[in-house]
């Protein structure tokens, strides 16, 4: 079936290259061969091995796992919307998240599974208010308004917790919105890795229930889909997906809502089995190199998402003329 | 054969049909006819198993409608809808392929058999030139026969099809009844579908259900010309003062 294995491979080298950079870059200059040496628990400085085992190598793979999953679950927002607008970030799933991380972090609970726990039930309570509303009104601008509106209740009242919460919890939570991948301990990945790992997991089983939403919810009904287990499903990676990065490595956004457009231009295709695996390689990928840039001129990384994304979304909008009707 | 029973639906102060008793047959085109607001679309949805919202039966085959599985439904009706659907990035191919979902496994893999399917139904629509081509760069009628190329995939006793002639121009419209009337025919189907053409409906089917709310007449087009129902159904009031 024409290009596509080949830009599969193709794909996956440059994630596995760019995962062995993103190693060797950082604040501290360490030699290419003491890396290798310090991964493979050969003689080194034990500063080094710390460094490239409990920093870098961490934030390496919250890199893969947190651009997989967002690329994902944006994937799975669009198609399950039929809106070309949608993603995590955009539709408010990553502010729900945030308000949930805020109640928590902000009455000084900081443990992994509670913020995590609490970003899941702030994204999942999200989801359903958008699927409800969804349901009834058909519009796609007024679904984007919602999110949009959602986001911005939800910054109000952080806010206001900011304003009456104390000093401390104050400063480790206005860290975690300018999102970071670095903050994630070796311990929260217990949390983490399992956490993404489901969600792409029930991603890979909801690829056939994707395929047939592409026509919409009454055809995928006529085609043999059961609408509700399918949907609850799909909600239920999402939200695994999109809660638990946002949990660990605060709102990151752009990565969800451009890298399916990216994947389906790369691929030329729609086909969910075609863009599941894709997205969870160009997103992981894209991810990275918002890392190592990041790293390098010490930038936040949500400004770097959001500069390489930009583009990409306002590029889908000018070529979707057709978009609010 | 697709049977109502005692079949009732619409709101409590808007009764859209009343106890009706109705077959439709197969090998058969029925054209669903009737005023704006008169439940066309309704019927159509609650025999395609969206609207389930109905009291009495619906009986297809021998089964009632309300006890089948998703997968059994669809097995059973295949639905095309007024929507005008055009998928971006999917060759109409993939389109017709999807048409196979209640038959192939988790992931939607096409057998030998699927294929085969898949490439008749898109001959029987005329389309097989335009396999690989996307939707995004056809017309309407082209796409139109695409979504029906789909339906016929599903391989189901029954087809409906809502309005699948108002995005089309004259000669698309003809064509397509003739083709639906074609397959109902060569395939053995029964085949239903709303439209407003009452000139197209009563030259190309071969029966017709009439809408005079809360009945529904079933008559072949002979009976219904002679018979003056279009008439007083669609009486346009003498405005002239």
């Amino acid at each position: 079936m024409r290009r596509t294995p080949a830009v599969f491979v193709i794909l996956a080298v440059l994630a596995a290259f760019l995962f062995c950079l993103d190693l060797t870059v950082g604040a501290v200059g360490i030699p290419l061969r003491d890396v290798l040496t310090a991964l493979t628990g050969g003689d080194c400085p034990p500063a080094t091995a710390k460094i490239v085992l409990s920093i870098r190598l961490v934030k390496a793979v919250v890199a893969l796992l947190a651009g997989a999953a967002l690329s994902v679950s944006g994937l799975q927002m669009q198609t399950l919307f039929r809106n070309p607008l949608a993603g995590p970030y955009v539709l408010g799933i990553s502010s729900g998240a945030s308000l949930g991380v805020a109640l928590v972090v902000l009455a000084g609970v900081g443990s992994s599974v509670g913020v995590a726990g609490a970003a899941w039930i702030g994204a999942g309570a999200v989801l359903l208010i958008i699927a409800a509303v969804a349901h009834r009104i058909k519009d796609i601008m007024v679904i984007l308004i919602l999110g949009i509106m959602f986001s911005s209740g939800v910054s109000a009242v952080v806010q206001i917790l900011q304003y009456i919460s104390r000093e401390e919890a104050l400063k480790t939570f206005v860290i975690w919105t300018m999102g970071s991948l670095g903050d994630v301990t070796a311990s929260n990945l217990l949390v983490l890795v399992p956490s993404v790992a489901a969600g792409l997991l029930i991603a890979v089983v909801t690829i056939k229930p994707l395929n047939l939403l592409l026509f919409g919810e009454e055809y995928a009904r006529t085609m043999g889909l059961d609408i509700r287990r399918s949907r609850s499903l799909i909600f239920l990676s999402t939200t695994l997906l999109a809660g638990t990065v946002t949990a660990f490595c605060g709102p990151i956004g752009f990565i969800g809502l451009a890298m399916p457009h990216v994947t389906r231009m790369i691929f030329n295709d729609s086909d969910h089995r075609v863009l599941i695996p894709a997205t969870m390689l160009t997103g992981a990928s894209v991810l990275l190199v918002c890392d190592i840039i990041s790293k390098l001129f010490t930038l936040p990384i949500n400004a770097i998402t959001a500069l390489l994304g930009i583009p990409v979304v306002v590029w889908v909008v000018l070529r979707n003329k057709s978009i609010t009707t | 054969m697709t049977e109502l029973r005692d079949f009732s639906i619409g709101y409590r102060e808007n009764r859209l049909l009343e106890r009706v008793n109705a077959s439709l047959d197969s090998g058969c085109l029925t054209a669903l006819i009737g005023r704006n607001g008169s439940g066309k679309s309704t019927l159509l949805r609650a025999l395609a198993g969206i609207n389930t919202r109905y009291t009495g039966d619906i009986i297809i085959g021998g089964r009632n409608l309300r006890k089948m599985r998703p997968q059994e439904l669809a097995r059973t009706v295949a639905f095309v809808n007024t929507e005008r659907t055009r998928i971006s990035n999917l060759r109409c191919e993939d389109v017709v392929a999807l048409g196979r979902a209640p038959y192939t496994n988790w992931i939607g893999h096409l057998q030998d058999v699927d294929r085969d399917i898949v490439a008749r139904s898109l001959e029987a629509v005329g389309m097989s030139a335009f396999a690989r081509r996307s939707m995004d760069t056809m017309s309407d009628g082209e796409c139109q026969r695409i979504m029906i190329a789909r339906a016929l995939a599903q391989d189901t006793p029954v087809m409906l099809l809502d309005e699948p002639t108002s995005f089309l121009d004259l000669p698309n419209r003809y064509e397509l009844v003739a083709l639906l009337a074609r397959l109902a025919r060569e395939q053995d189907k029964c085949v239903v579908f709303s439209t407003h053409e009452l000139d197209i409906a009563l030259r190309f089917c071969d029966s017709i259900a009439l809408f005079d709310n809360p009945r529904l007449i079933c008559a072949t087009p002979a009976q219904l010309k002679a018979s003056g129902d279009l008439e007083r159904i669609f009486h346009v009031p003498d405005r002239s003062y």
